[in-house]
């Protein structure tokens, strides 16, 4: 189970934080992911513009 | 003590600081930005018409005048609307700037590079302030209300009012301003197609003679913007030949109006409300709108000396009153568009006239599209669902 983020394609949009339902993400320089909030359920990288964000839920 | 505090100096933020420091309150308005404005996120398209709420807009705010739109088909075809009062592509960096000045100059207090982390509240539950961080400095700061005006990209609207944008309801975007491309720069241009852009549009706002912002947005999927993009550029070499001066990306909300904006000496407002317009993905004039009609209702209540939700909640009444009913409408006119097929946006675009497009810029009526899909037997049962 995890979360990543690919800083190098990321363009610091905040369509992320936007959609998340736990409020785990937050745009600072990058993206800041807080995983006691995390539920893994992948909406972020669904949004994300650029294929920055992959969820793997295992 | 503050008498308010606002998170955000988008143009929601700052119309709202304005009205209230104009009416004799002190304000403080924060903003992470480094630079106010910057990176832009956003087309920069606004009509003329706007400035009814914004106030006039000055000539550096501006970097092209546009006289109507061209609308094209999937098939290719396109009609041109030419409208009575036109629009503006904004330099957006220019005109949050503007009006974050607008506000200072009324008696507020703007400050960029201010991260705000959190909401405190008060030992009767009021929220009451706020704590942040200046060039990385922490401080707290009181109010007898805050104003959370941090656009869709903030975990605050959550974690305040347990708002967030369902996937569903928000455009995923990717945009491109360019230069050294061909154009008709006083125009812009919308692509309507299920193949370049599913359930959005490909758009093309034009920042002078040989540029423009190149932008798509689409519905949240596995194939990402940028690959759409690609496929746009690969059918427009007077587009593609050009350079790439600034890549932005975004996701706009089109959908989810909040029905409860306000809580114990808290306000949600623009954006961060999904106070956007759910067709063309436009949110600045409806930012500035609302950011204004916060204000009369906060500056009404805290005349009152009371901020409860119960007081607060003449913003939503209003809002909804003036604004909410009409977007919601509009809401259910991207639905019924979203069941399109090429063929139907085809014979759709075929069947429109110019008016009918300026009809619906002045605000759309479902009736007036029922009949202009009733000009084509193919949409006569898409018309049904309007009636
Ligand atoms: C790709 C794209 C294209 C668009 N094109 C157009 C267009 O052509 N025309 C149009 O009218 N609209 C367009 N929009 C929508 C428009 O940009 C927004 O709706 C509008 O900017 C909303 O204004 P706002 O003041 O509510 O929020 P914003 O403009 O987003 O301002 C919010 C501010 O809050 C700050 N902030 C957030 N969190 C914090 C925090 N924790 N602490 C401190 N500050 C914080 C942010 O830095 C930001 O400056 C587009 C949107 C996208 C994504």
């Amino acid at each position: 189970m995890a979360w990543n983020i690919n800083n190098n394609k990321c363009l610091r949009c905040g369509g992320c934080v936007s959609v998340c339902p736990t409020a785990a993400l937050e745009l600072r320089d990058n993206i800041i992911h807080d995983e006691k909030l995390c539920t893994l359920c992948g909406v972020c990288e669904k949004a994300c513009p650029v294929e920055a964000i992959k969820v793997t839920k295992k | 003590m503050n008498d308010v505090v606002i998170i955000g100096a988008g143009p929601a933020g700052t119309a709202c600081a304005k009205l209230l420091a104009e009416n004799g309150f002190s304000v403080k308005v924060y903003d992470k930005r480094a630079e106010i404005g910057a990176p832009k996120r956003c087309g920069e398209g606004i009509s003329e018409a706007s400035q009814d709420f914004v106030g006039k807009i000055p000539d550096k705010c501006i970097a092209q005048k546009i006289k109507g739109a061209r609308l094209y088909a999937p098939d290719g075809r396109y009609l041109d609307a030419i409208l009575s009062s036109g629009g503006f592509v904004l330099e957006r960096k220019v005109f949050d700037k503007w009006l974050a000045e607008e506000a200072v100059k009324a008696g507020a207090v703007v400050q960029a590079n201010t991260f705000i982390s959190d909401i405190t509240k008060d030992e009767r539950g009021y929220f009451s302030g706020v704590k942040g961080e200046f060039s990385g400095n922490k401080f707290e700061e009181k109010a007898r209300v805050v104003v959370c005006a941090t656009g869709a990209e903030s975990p605050l609207r959550n974690k305040a009012l347990g708002v967030f944008s369902k996937v569903n309801l928000i455009d995923s975007c990717i945009q491109y301003e360019m230069t050294n491309i061909d154009i008709v720069p006083d125009l812009i241009h919308i692509y309507l197609s299920n193949v370049l852009a599913p359930r959005g549009y490909v758009w093309v706002f034009p920042k002078g003679e040989h540029k423009a912002n190149v932008g798509l947005g689409i519905v949240p999927q596995d194939k990402k913007p940028g690959a759409y993009m690609e496929e746009f550029l690969k059918l427009h070499p007077e587009i593609s030949k050009g350079s790439i001066l600034e890549v932005n990306a975004g996701c706009v909300p089109v959908g989810g109006l909040v029905k409860d904006m306000v809580a114990n000496g808290f306000v949600l407002c623009g954006e961060a409300a999904n106070h956007v317009n759910a067709i063309h993905g436009g949110g600045i004039k409806e930012a500035v709108l609302s950011g204004q009609m916060a204000a009369d209702t906060i500056a009404e209540c805290l005349k009152k000396k009371d901020v409860s939700k119960s007081a607060l909640s003449a913003f939503n009444n209003r809002w909804w009153k003036e604004r909410g009913k009409y977007l919601r409408k509009v809401e259910k006119l991207r639905e019924t568009l979203e069941k399109l097929s090429d063929p139907d946006l085809n014979d759709l675009v075929d069947a429109l006239k110019p008016e009918d497009i300026i009809e619906f810029s002045r605000g759309a009526k479902l009736s007036i599209l029922a009949k202009v899909l009733m000009r084509k037997p193919k949409l006569v049962s898409i018309a049904r669902h309007l009636l």
